[in-house]
């Protein structure tokens, strides 16, 4: 196990190079450069800058300083459009709004889609069952930038109960919309999978003599069925909580959270280089993070599947 | 994502003020007598992004500037009209041919650290603004102000020490300027030139603006900065004229989607918000104290490229007039944007001080007149339905861009038959685009650096670096240049505005307007004031 | 929005492919014979079948009843969108206006072409690059397999939807672009599911047999894996198609889209939706209608034909 682990950490290195180099490469062939603007900068004035962030140097430098930088002092230089900012700062200020917003909508996403789906599996083909699959595509054919504006109609401008933006630190209010906006769709296809494996489950032979011996259902689908029904969601977590994490931009945008998201898609227009570059790493490393836990959860889980 | 509105250098009102000025009474905020004043004293307001910084040498942007006008205070201020006022500067003067200007500031400017406000603070941020080392994107414009040794400090020729600025005594600045420039105070008003504290930058570096470490001689002070979210400024106890300051607390919150500002504004979080295109005359009816409307100091244009490597079709005049003249612009003002926008048929915009707007020919015409003579035009040029003009519009990403571009191509469709094609572009990439004149036809937008035509016209002069069609004209630049040394260039300009319309290397469209949503209860913005120069002292909220 | 987390909950075990229903599926159709009779008995899955082919029919042939184009502005109704831009017959705007009073009718039916093109091409694309690649990793093993599965396995560790951002700004909207950005990443689900089937395939006793009589490798991939695969393939594809639909939504939201005049559902609706203040819900509803019914309908038939295809009982 630990060497299967080391194994995978080891192939995450080139990989997060591979990545560096490949946005490295994008945003200097990018049209445009961070110094752009409607009133040109005169040439001196636009060449000091350039020597001040070292970008008058040939590309293998800059590349090779960058790399050095992060792999020596964990620094990812600085901003070119914030001065007083560096990369890490802010990252380290957008990070955990998204982190925070994204981990309650995974937690609200994951409760209610498989109580969802559970709940359906059941109750097979009666009323819950369409009223969950219904709801559950629904939500999840919805664009979030069709539901975050109706959310602030209706609970900021009619119902006046929460704060139509901002974040504030991440008090309650202030975050419940978010929240919502982004668990829904994710919630939905978790209960989709919860309700096809449960399914599926509830057909098998040893459910069947559980049922033959006369247990209650109740019993039946908590101490059996569950753990095997809920396996296939896991490798789906995965990549959806990575998901909720990166799908913030929509968030970002119409609840001013002031995420990564918006950070990011700002810094690609602005050409920012340091900040995109910055946050393709932290999430190029978190997807590696969440599938190697996804698959060592998997092999805790279950006892067949050794590495 | 950002528009010309956004670059914006704000050089103040070039009114010649004679040499000398006297103290004239300071303004602040004027509240009447007999009005109740709110209890809470605040004004929250959406910018549209994240300000670039507030170190007053290193801010470019609009928003920013804003801020730095509340937090520092430079030699002269601007009032509601747009009209200089003393600012750390009481008295200023300058010698017979407007090449050294002295100013006397006052004793009793202090620092938020209680630190008093000195000449020397000055001549530190000037020096530290045209520094290689600190490379400012705004460093041109110390050159722009004719400083001594400017240019040459820039280009790294010099030491910035040479500086022609310097304090003979604490309340005594003195500037020696390369090229007389009668206007000179007027510059003083733009955030580059307020002063910043030297010992506080070399405490703490790059990081001296953060909250926690910010020290600032304007009348307030930066309380909170989260970025991408908001910040908040607090009225400062150490400003000179604390007592007429008025507003307490000022928010700005950033809210990227105006439609989500809107709504926001309308639950009653925010006390100004940008109106959303078209929606003026609707939320004039429904909020009528709440939306205004007021002429800016800007131009919306579409560029035509002239360059050897641009349409062979648009060389020719005739094209040119037909597609100016085929633009109904009062479909766009009164149609789409509906915010008090006034069509333009000249470069200009009547807003600007000591411009009388000339009447050229095509503006006289009714529309119908203008459609038949573009027909006409066109088919003489060449161009008809056997063989039909194909042109494309270059505009960048944005809502009204979209709308009106998408309006003028079917103008031009039906009326001209020329096949139209939108080419939309993120900004960087138009930018780039534009400025390498790939393109056809560019929108494109200018807004006045300072208040008088030549900062509009000088765009027509062929070595100018924002002459994005490659327009040459000798003639211009000949009036153009000339305009410079005259006392009363007005005749040079109306010339220029009628050679401009009768060759069109710019499509004129339309002038803008500052179009907003603005609680009531907010009194004495400065709608006057063309260039939007407004800080918060000098405003109040009176009670519901 | 999301794209990566797709997974089929099919588990449409390759152990059932036996030597048996092998042969029957070549020899005759009765395998498929029976999964369409079990497909056809699920209501909502015909139901939904309907709905897509009247959707494809409205995208295809609308541009016959339009009174306008889609392009064409209605100078009569710009300015006064919200009073006179409402559905009518009568103006022969059926669906109303968008806020240049163009005609939205025109643009719905011109939006769906759009918007269906992007969802079968590009589930096209991930179909057809994942299957051969997935084929040819699980076919031939060893090391071959080890080394085009981690590079998957980097592929995967992208984050997806920012790369296509960055690749959208950088190299300028257009159709191919999305294309190209959306199939760089949604094949590689695909060619995982493929390779872990063809491993259980390449087992069975048909495959040996053809090995035997000298059929040549990619002979013995497309000849006789790939067409015993089309089963889990079809549904993957089915529940791509909305996927695809939806990245474009969101692409189109963040203004990288396809070039006015055209336009998509996911740009009308973008635009719709920040008018829905305004008077105009109509210019929401109709994109959004069609937009909902398409992915609701490649749901449901996805659902139906896994359970189709599945010979378990449920």
């Amino acid at each position: 196990m630990l060497k299967y682990i080391l194994k995978r950490l080891a192939v995450a290195i080139p990989t997060l190079l591979i990545l560096i180099i490949f946005s490295f490469i994008l945003m200097r062939v990018a049209p445009g450069g961070p110094f752009n603007s409607e009133r040109p900068l005169p040439a001196q004035v636009l060449a000091n800058i350039e020597a001040k962030y070292g970008l008058d140097q040939p590309w293998h430098i800059q590349l090779w300083e960058y790399v050095v930088g992060i792999v020596t002092r964990f620094d990812f230089g600085p901003s070119f459009a914030y001065t007083d900012r560096t990369v890490n700062d802010i990252i380290a200020q957008g990070f955990p709004v998204t982190l925070t917003y994204g981990t309650w909508s995974f937690v609200l996403a994951v409760t209610v889609g498989c109580l969802l789906g559970i709940a359906a599996a059941v109750r097979h083909n009666s009323w819950i069952d369409y009223f969950a699959v219904g709801t559950s595509i629904g939500a999840q054919v919805l664009p979030n930038f069709v539901m975050a504006p109706l959310l602030v109609i209706v609970f900021t401008l009619w119902l006046h109960w929460l704060p139509g933006g901002g974040w504030r630190g991440g008090q309650l209010p202030y975050v419940i919309m978010p929240v919502i906006a982004l668990g829904t769709s994710y919630m939905a296809s978790i209960a989709r999978i919860t309700r096809s494996s449960m399914l599926e489950v509830l057909s098998s032979n040893f459910i069947r003599t559980a049922r033959a011996k006369g247990l209650p259902s109740s019993q039946i689908i908590i101490r059996h069925a569950l753990k095997p029904a809920l396996m296939p969601l896991l490798s789906y977590l995965g990549p959806a909580f990575v998901g909720m994490v990166t799908g913030s931009v929509v968030i970002d945008v119409f609840f001013s959270t002031g995420g990564i998201g918006q950070l990011f898609t700002n810094s690609a227009f602005n050409r920012d280089y340091s900040v995109i570059m910055g946050i393709t790493i932290l999430l190029g490393a978190l997807t590696i993070t969440f599938n190697l836990v996804v698959d060592i959860l998997y092999a805790w889980v279950d006892p067949r599947i050794r590495y | 994502m950002k528009s010309a509105t956004q670059k914006f250098v704000a050089v103040a009102t070039a009114a010649l003020l004679g040499t000398t000025a006297l103290a004239v009474p300071t303004f602040a905020a004027n509240v009447p007598e007999g009005v109740t004043l709110a209890d809470e004293q605040t004004f929250t307001y959406r910018v549209l992004d994240e300000h670039s910084s507030v170190d007053p040498q290193i801010v470019e942007d609009v928003t920013g500037s804003e801020l730095v006008r509340d937090l520092f205070e430079g030699l002269l201020n601007q009032n509601a009209d747009g009209e200089l006022v003393p600012g750390v500067a009481t008295e200023w003067s300058a010698n017979e041919d407007n090449t050294q200007w002295t100013f006397k500031l006052r004793e009793d400017a202090k620092w938020s650290d209680g630190t008093a406000v000195t000449a020397g603070d000055f001549v530190y941020a000037w020096k530290r603004l045209v520094n290689p080392e600190l490379a400012s994107p705004y460093a041109w414009f110390g050159e722009l102000m004719s400083i001594e040794n400017a240019a040459e400090i820039i280009a790294g020729d010099m030491e910035p020490s040479e500086l022609g600025v310097e304090a003979p005594d604490e309340h005594t600045l003195v500037v020696n300027l390369s090229a007389p420039l009668p206007y000179f105070p007027a510059m003083t008003t733009h955030a580059s030139t307020f002063p910043s504290p030297q010992w506080v930058i070399e405490e703490h570096g790059d990081a001296w603006t953060r909250p926690e470490n910010i020290v600032t001689n304007g009348a307030y002070v930066l309380t909170e900065h989260v970025p991408q979210e908001r910040s908040v400024r607090v009225k400062s106890d150490t400003y000179w004229d604390a007592e007429n300051t008025v507003l307490e607390t000022v928010t700005a919150l950033v809210i990227n989607d105006e439609n989500q500002a809107l709504t926001r504004f309308l639950a009653g979080e925010l006390d100004r918000t940008e109106v959303p295109t078209g929606q003026y005359p609707r939320l004039k009816e429904e909020h009528p104290d709440a939306a205004i409307s007021f002429p800016r100091l800007c131009t919306y244009y579409y560029n035509v490229n002239l360059r050897e490597n641009g349409p062979e079709a648009l060389k020719d005049v005739k094209v040119r007039q037909a597609l100016a003249y085929a633009i109904d612009r009062n479909v766009i003002t009164d149609q789409i944007l509906q915010g008090g926008q006034t069509p333009a048929y000249t470069f200009t915009p009547g807003a600007t001080a000591n411009f009388e707007v000339p009447s050229v020919p095509f503006a006289e015409m009714t529309q119908a007149e203008r459609d038949e003579a573009a027909k006409s035009l066109m088919e003489e040029a060449g161009y008809g339905s056997d063989n039909p003009l194909e042109l494309s519009i270059l505009y960048n990403t944005s809502e009204a861009h979209r709308e009106v571009a998408t309006v003028i191509a079917q103008m031009w469709e039906q009326k001209l038959g020329v096949t139209t094609t939108l080419n939309n572009m993120e900004w960087n990439t138009f930018l780039e685009a534009r400025g390498n004149g790939d393109y056809e036809v560019a929108r494109a937008g200018w807004c006045g650096d300072y208040n008088e035509a030549s900062t509009f016209l000088d765009l027509m002069q062929t070595e100018s670096g924002y002459n994005d069609s490659a327009y040459s004209n000798e003639e211009v630049d000949s009036l153009l240049s000339e305009a410079k040394t005259l006392t009363d260039p007005s005749a040079n300009y109306t010339r220029v505005e009628e050679i401009v319309a009768e060759e069109m290397p710019v499509l004129p469209i339309y002038h803008y307007a500052g179009v907003y949503m603005l609680n009531p209860q907010i009194q004495e913005w400065p709608v006057n004031n063309v260039e939007q120069n407004w800080y918060s002292k000098d405003l109040y909220r009176v009670a519901e | 929005m999301v794209l990566r987390p797709i997974r089929v909950e099919a588990q449409a075990d390759p152990t059932n492919v036996d030597d048996q229903s092998y042969l029957t599926a070549t020899k005759s159709r009765s395998l498929w014979a029976d999964a369409a009779r079990r497909f056809f008995r699920h209501i909502p899955s015909v139901v939904s079948l309907v709905l897509l082919v009247l959707v494809a029919l409205f995208a295809f042939t609308g541009n016959f009843f339009a009174v306008w184009t889609n392009s064409e502005v209605d100078w009569s109704v710009l300015g006064r969108v919200p009073e006179l831009g409402a559905p009518s017959l009568e103006s022969g705007h059926y669906f109303g206006t968008d806020d240049l009073g163009r005609d939205l009718f025109a643009r719905v039916v011109q939006g769906s072409q759009i918007s269906l093109m992007v969802g079968i091409v590009g589930a096209g694309i991930a179909v057809i690059v994942g299957t051969v690649y997935g084929a040819v990793a699980g076919y031939f093993g060893g090391r071959l397999d080890s080394v085009m599965m981690r590079l998957v396995d980097i592929l995967l560790s992208i984050p997806y939807m920012f790369v296509l951002i960055l690749l959208l700004v950088v190299f300028g909207r257009s159709i191919s672009m999305l294309f190209i950005g959306i199939g760089l990443i949604s094949w590689l689900d695909m060619s995982r599911i493929v390779r872990g089937q063809t491993l259980s395939l390449k087992q069975k006793e048909f495959i040996e047999a053809a090995r035997a009589s000298g059929a040549g490798h990619f002979t013995i991939i497309f000849r006789h894996i790939v067409p015993n695969l089309l089963g889990i393939v079809a549904v993957y594809a089915t529940l791509l198609v909305p996927q695809m639909i939806l990245t474009e939504s969101f692409i189109s939201f963040l203004g990288l889209g396809v070039q006015e005049p055209l336009t998509s559902w996911g740009a009308l609706i973008a635009q719709g939706a920040s008018n829905v203040m305004y008077g105009t819900l109509w210019q929401l509803l109709f994109p959004l209608g069609f937009f909902i019914v398409t992915l609701f309908s490649f749901y449901f038939v996805g659902d139906g034909l896994r359970d189709a295809l599945d010979p378990k009982d449920r």
